[in-house]
Parts: structure tokens; C-alpha cells; sequence
């Protein structure tokens, strides 16, 4: 994998909506109204959607002749290259609009980065999927700044939410070898931009960003939380059990 | 069907001459397909009959996420899991659109809500089975879609209006919900023994279950009637099912799966399939809250309505404070 950075770049933004897809869609009949069930099943379509671009990319540049399917169903924990933001549980309704807020301010800015760069396959997967994530983000911001200046119950939960999962944001912006070959030397402007959007938002959502979190990481390279392994055992069950079938 | 069980008033169906001239001109405008509409003179009777019926279809639409909602996560494939979220985000719609027509009849969404959370409202047994296998997806959108459709094809010319249009619109999606079902059932059953015999199992246990869809037989319905004289009904349930039968069994055997039904036959003199009795002691339990997932649906409702509760206050609060922020500034 390592002679084609493009390969597990696509892993990681694929296994990242892969993931993030898979949490929100298993609030479908379970969110607070139904307006949130329609939504919340949109975002989760947009994100599944990607995910067959991104893996489908990865695996043709691959060369092994895995599909995109494959990928998904059919790689154990540590071959999951997604951030671990993404995989952490749903949680309560605060949390997982959180987890969302903190992934769509992130990867808002890098698809709309990514409609430029230099592989041409990459590009057009961005600028396929940049409207949706901006939508995604509009949304998510306009829930976090009612949430957290809303009722004294959503401003304690909201503020909860992010004191438990800002240790999750900095992963997104850590920058290795394969992101600078794939992405280019804009990336240090998605970090500042991060910056500033969130703290914008967090204080007219009236929420206190952590200070001094210890940022944790290592999905980019397969180091998971224990979350991930269950969600894994839930997803690929069909295929694990009947191995070789057509569905 | 997703109203099994409306009462309407009880009365027998009075004939024009009996009608007080109010009443009479309603039902000739009735009788011409007139659409009735929200702001229209209507009979006590129509308007409860309508929000019992239309709420009961809203609630089947909401507990209806529940049993494909349950596969979501397990979906076999990536373009699997995509289309079974835009199948279960459809009901949710249909759910709302609904909600709104029947909030024209002068009930809000809260008190249906209410009403179903606390048990009071009714909605489809058939939402009272559990989904055990993934064949049962399939199933449930071959049979139970298109046992909706059937149901709601005729209801596109209800004669109270919101009702007609929100019907044609749920009725553009069915048919993709129903395709998508049968096309689960025709991988299964060209795949390995193993999802073959998963495709009959399904279609063992959704079988007679899909049959009850309709409700119960017209001799034991005493309310169809009035719903017909009202055009809030257009066919009996006995018709709707006669109907599905015909059409259903063919389309098993294009799968190479047998109906569980030993009674089953061709009736050349009829040009319709004879068919066994449903067990409607088994429908009256499943109605009356004894199925086998009636606890868990509506400990899935109303954990997702009591959990909920704090977001949809807080937007409440948020929007109250930031209107007074607006008032203070002008
Ligand atoms: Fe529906
Ligand atoms: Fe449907």
C-alpha cells in the first residue's frame, strides 16, 4: 500500500464516512422528532454514498481486485484507517450532533481543498461531495448554537459532548506523509480555518473549548478505540457468516 | 390495512331522503367526487372517522421504521444499506405528511403522538412481527409495501382532499419500495441454499401476517359502510385482499417459493385464486397488544420520545430567548 499514497488516502476519507455513516444511520426511527429521522437519514445517505467513491477509488488503485464492498465488509479493525472521532458512540442525541459538528468543519474545508488537487480522480470525488458536506456543516452548526445556547439541560449536555470529544478533533488536522503527497502544502489552512470556524461557533453557542486536551489519535494508522471492533462485529455480520453469497 | 380498525360512527348509513339539507348536500358532493376539504361543512362522523384513519396510517408509517430500521446497520452490501435508509426516511415522510393532513381535521401532531405513545392510538399488526433475517427485509417490502399499495392506490380518490393528495404523493414511493423488496427476494432465492431457504422462511412468517393487513372480513366489519357511502373507503377489505392474493401468488412462484398455504388453488369459475381462513385470533391478540414485538415498538417509541425531550425543549427555549432578544432590540 505504501508505493501508492492516493490508495490510503482514499481509505482513510472513505472509512471515515463509512463510519460516521454507519453511527447516524442507526438513529433512523429513533431520533427526537421526525424531522431529525429525515435528516439524520440524509446525512447518513450522503455519507454512504461517498464512502462507495472513496473505497471504490482505493481499491481499484490497489490492484487486488477488492471492491468497494470488500473494503467495507471484509477488513478487521486494524486495517480500518478512519479517524476516531468518527467511531465513537451515538451516545445520547448532544453527543452525536457533536461528533458531527466537530467532523463536518473539518471536512468541509478539506473536500473543498481536495476539488483542486493534483490526481484528477481524487478531485472529482471532492467536488462531488463538497455540496453535501457543506450542507451537512450548515446544518450541524445551526444545531450546536441552538443546543448550546438553548436550554440550561442542552447547554450542560452540549458542553459535555464537547469536553468528551474535542480530544478526538485534533487527529483530523495531524498531517502525515501520505495527506501532504495527496492533498499539498494547503493543509496547514484547513487546520486554521478549523480553528477559527469552531471557536466562532463554540462562542455563540455559548461552550468552553477544553483547554489543554490531551489530543488523542491513531486511526489514521489503524489504533482504534474498542468501539470500533462492535461496530465491525454489527456491519459485516452477513458477510462474515456467508462468505463468497450475493445479496 | 395501516387503519385496520377505524370505528366510524356506529349508525347504519342514512339515505339522502333521511339527510338534513346541510348533511345532503355534502353527500351529493360526495357522490360527484367533489373534493371535500378542511375549511368544508362536514358530518361529526366524517371528521372522526378521517383523524382515527389518517393518524392510525401516520403511527403504522412511524412504528412501520422500526422493524426495517432494526437491518439498517446489518445491510449486506453498501448499496444495500443506502437503499434500505432511503426506504425507512420515506416512511418517516410519509409519517409526516399525514400528520399534516390530519392536523387539517384539528388535531395537532403532539396529541397523536400522545395518543399513540400512551397506547390509545392504533397502528398495522403487521408492524408487531419481528425481522429476524435479512429475507425479511426483502419480504416485508415485497408483501407489506405491496400490501400498502394495494391499500392506497384507491385511497388517491378519498373524498376528503389533503388525504386524496397525500396518498398520490406516498404512492410514488411505494412502488420503489416494493421493487426493492422483490428484487432482495430474487437475489436470495438465485443465491446459495442457504439464502434460498432464508427467502421461504420469510415468506412462511409474512405470509398470513401480510393477509391480515387488510383487517378483518367484511362480514365482521361493521363499519364499512359508512366509510364507503363517505368515500373515505373505496373497496372492501375482503376485495383488497382477494386482490393481493392474485397478484402475490404469481409473483412466489416466478421465485421458485411456495405459499404456506395448503388451501391454496386456482379458481378457474372465479378467476381468482380460493385461499385458507386467516387466523384472526392471532389478529385480534396482535391488535389488541399481544403480538410479539407490540412491548419492544413502543418502548422504542416512547424511549425515543422521552429522550428526545430535552432536544425539542431546547429549541423551544432557544428560539423564545433569541424572539425576545428581537423585540428587546426593536
Ligand atoms: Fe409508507
Ligand atoms: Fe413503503
Amino acid at each position: 500500500m505504501a508505493d501508492n499514497p492516493t490508495v490510503e488516502f482514499a481509505l482513510r476519507m472513505g472509512d471515515n464516512c463509512l463510519v460516521l455513516g454507519q453511527n447516524v444511520s442507526a438513529w433512523c426511527g429513533h431520533a427526537p422528532v421526525l424531522e431529525e429521522d429525515i435528516a439524520l437519514a440524509n446525512v447518513a445517505l450522503d455519507l454512504i454514498g461517498q464512502t462507495r467513491m472513496w473505497l471504490g477509488l482505493a481499491g481499484e488503485l490497489e490492484g487486488k481486485g477488492r471492491s468497494a464492498d470488500d473494503l467495507a465488509f471484509l477488513r478487521d479493525v486494524r486495517e480500518f484507517r478512519n479517524c476516531l472521532l468518527v467511531e465513537q458512540p451515538n451516545s445520547d442525541f448532544g453527543q452525536t450532533l457533536m461528533r458531527q459538528f466537530l467532523f463536518d468543519a473539518w471536512h468541509h474545508p478539506m473536500l473543498k481543498m481536495l476539488s483542486g488537487a493534483a490526481d484528477a480522480r481524487v478531485a472529482e470525488i471532492a467536488e462531488k461531495s463538497v455540496k453535501e458536506a457543506a450542507y451537512h456543516l450548515d446544518r450541524s452548526t445551526d444545531l450546536i448554537i441552538r443546543l448550546g445556547d438553548g436550554s440550561d439541560e442542552s447547554h450542560h449536555r452540549m458542553q459535555g459532548a464537547l469536553d468528551r470529544l474535542w480530544r478526538y478533533s485534533g487527529e483530523l488536522m495531524a498531517a502525515d506523509a501520505i495527506d501532504e503527497a495527496v492533498v499539498g502544502p494547503g493543509l496547514g489552512d484547513i487546520e486554521a480555518q478549523y480553528k477559527d470556524y469552531t471557536s466562532k461557533v463554540f462562542g455563540e453557542a455559548t461552550l468552553t473549548i477544553p483547554e489543554a486536551a490531551f489530543m488523542q489519535k491513531g486511526g489514521k494508522v489503524g489504533l482504534h478505540t474498542e468501539a470500533l471492533g462492535h461496530m465491525l462485529a454489527d456491519m459485516q455480520f452477513l458477510q462474515r457468516s456467508y462468505p463468497g453469497a450475493q445479496w | 390495512m395501516y387503519a385496520q380498525e377505524v370505528k366510524s360512527t356506529g349508525k347504519g348509513v342514512l339515505s339522502l331522503e333521511e339527510m338534513d339539507p346541510v348533511e345532503r348536500a355534502f353527500q351529493e358532493k360526495v357522490n360527484a367526487g367533489v373534493k371535500i376539504e378542511p375549511k368544508d361543512w362536514m358530518p361529526e362522523g366524517y371528521r372522526k372517522t378521517l383523524i382515527r384513519q389518517i393518524s392510525q396510517h401516520a403511527h403504522s408509517e412511524i412504528v412501520g421504521q422500526l422493524p426495517e430500521g432494526n437491518w439498517i446497520t446489518r445491510a449486506p452490501t453498501l448499496e444495500r444499506k443506502a437503499i434500505l435508509i432511503a426506504k425507512v426516511q420515506d416512511e418517516a415522510g410519509h409519517g409526516l405528511y399525514l400528520y399534516c393532513a390530519a392536523e387539517t381535521l384539528g388535531v395537532s401532531r403532539d396529541q397523536m403522538t400522545e395518543q399513540l405513545l400512551s397506547g390509545k392510538a392504533k397502528y398495522s399488526s403487521i408492524f408487531n412481527y419481528p425481522t429476524l433475517t435479512w429475507a425479511d427485509i426483502g419480504a416485508i417490502g415485497w408483501l407489506v409495501d405491496g400490501a400498502a399499495i394495494m391499500n392506497q392506490v384507491p385511497l388517491q380518490r378519498c373524498s376528503f382532499g389533503p388525504y386524496s393528495r397525500a396518498m398520490i404523493r406516498v404512492c410514488k414511493e411505494e412502488s420503489f419500495h416494493q421493487r426493492q423488496g422483490y428484487d432482495i427476494m430474487m437475489k436470495l432465492c438465485a443465491g446459495t441454499l442457504d439464502q434460498k431457504a432464508m427467502a421461504q422462511d420469510a415468506l412462511d412468517r409474512w405470509w398470513w401476517p401480510s393477509l391480515m393487513m387488510f383487517g378483518p372480513s367484511d362480514a365482521q366489519s361493521v363499519h364499512s359502510a359508512q366509510s364507503l357511502a363517505w368515500k373515505i373507503k373505496q373497496d372492501t377489505n375482503d376485495e383488497l385482499r382477494q386482490k393481493f392474493v392474485d397478484q402475490t401468488v404469481p409473483q412466489a412462484k416466478y421465485l421458485g417459493l411456495s405459499v404456506p398455504d395448503p388451501d391454496l388453488k386456482w379458481n378457474e369459475e372465479k378467476g381468482g385464486h380460493d385461499f385458507g381462513e386467516v387466523d384472526w385470533e392471532e389478529f385480534f391478540q396482535v391488535v389488541s397488544g399481544n403480538g410479539p414485538c407490540n412491548a419492544d415498538r413502543m418502548a422504542a417509541r416512547r424511549k425515543a420520545w422521552s429522550d428526545g425531550e430535552w432536544f425539542r425543549d431546547a429549541l423551544m427555549a432557544h428560539a423564545e430567548k433569541h424572539s425576545a432578544d428581537k423585540v428587546a432590540a426593536e
